[in-house]
């Protein structure tokens, strides 16, 4: 999903640097006045798991080959915020020291899997989950639901992406001058892979780590309040 | 909490050292072949895609040292030592940032 140089004419890539940079301003403003001393280790954790878990290249029948991201659950467990930021790190040091992903794309990338994904899976996962005890298994499944409908909706956003670029730039005689082919092959190129390979194994991963994190301590994550939060809040009520 | 930050890192790892399976995944990605893979395809290379394409060389293209050849054990060392690098600079560089941002 890594979008590399040349495939995105300039009117996409400029539009979503465009996107991008105020949406990495307000993330990064969100991060320094929200972020607790306590979640530093695991946002450093997400960042470095995103990296990891993107090298990690599957095949799918079909002969086609990809990754999960890991985006859903660093969206759930620190917020989609954060996980902008988390994500954002990794993508950008992909693209500059490995060449996996663009220089011209890394807006385009970052706004796929760093933006698309952590926050279509925060929503779904809160969506699913809502009225539940915090321990609940829904919350599970909810998660595995989040990780494997966020990764097939960032697919189908780069296969719209990858699709316009026909349209946009091409010769007089027609001949395209980036990415060829058109959204029908594109879109459905992108999200096939994805639901039938990919993105079962976001939703294994999204669900694997947030039971673990379930089962250890709740209070981590995002929108969960601490024991004493909870404690200070029952007193005021009953005073 | 911090049992739980050891066991996640424990995780990664993990991770880094089975990071080689990644390799063993062969086949193309829709939308990231290189110039030549998609002159296979069309016959021709978009003049746009062909520009752009060599804008930026990576110092370890693909994960690997260039010119590093095609032995199998070379590529699993590689891909590891990317890992570490990715684990090192990511995990670096927001508890760096994180610590001077974070609150109580």
């Amino acid at each position: 999903m890594h979008i590399p140089d040349g495939y995105l004419g300039p009117y996409t890539y400029i539009a979503l640097w465009i996107i991008m940079i105020p949406i990495w301003y307000y993330a990064g403003r969100k991060l320094s006045t929200e972020l607790k001393s306590r979640q530093v280790p695991l946002l450093a954790l997400a960042a470095a798991f995103s990296f990891v878990i993107m090298m990690f290249n599957v095949p799918i029948p079909g002969g086609s080959t990809g990754h999960a991201v890991g985006a859903a659950i660093i969206g759930i467990v620190l917020g989609p915020w954060a996980a902008v930021i988390a994500i954002s790190v990794a993508l950008v040091l992909q693209a500059l020291m490995f060449g996996d992903g663009g220089i011209t794309a890394i807006a385009a990338n970052c706004f796929n899997m760093a933006v698309v994904m952590p926050f279509v899976a925060y929503y779904v996962y809160k969506l699913i989950s809502a009225g539940t005890d915090v321990a609940s298994s829904r919350r599970v499944i909810a998660a595995a639901i989040a990780g494997y409908i966020s990764l097939a909706i960032a697919a189908a956003v780069t296969g719209f992406e990858f699709g316009i670029q026909p349209m946009l730039h091409h010769t007089a005689e027609g001949v395209p001058l980036y990415m060829p082919y058109s959204l029908g092959v594109t879109v459905p190129a992108m999200v096939l892979e994805h639901v039938f390979g990919f993105s079962i194994l976001e939703a294994l991963i999204t669900a694997l780590i947030f039971a673990y994190i379930q089962r250890t301590d709740t209070t981590l994550l995002y929108g969960e309040k601490s024991a004493t939060q909870k404690m200070k809040k029952k007193n005021t009520s009953t005073a | 909490m911090d049992k739980i930050i050891k066991n996640l890192a424990i995780g990664l790892v993990a991770l880094i050292i089975l990071a080689p399976l990644g390799l063993l995944a062969v086949g193309e990605t829709f939308g990231e072949w290189g110039p030549e893979e998609v002159k296979e395809k069309l016959g021709f290379v978009p003049p746009g895609l062909e520009q752009l394409s060599s804008l930026w060389s990576a110092p370890m293209p693909d994960y690997a040292l260039p010119e590093q050849g095609d032995s199998m054990s070379t590529a699993a060392m590689t891909y590891i030592l990317s890992a570490v690098i990715g684990v090192i600079v990511c995990g670096g560089l927001l508890y760096f940032i994180g610590k001077k941002v974070a609150k109580d």
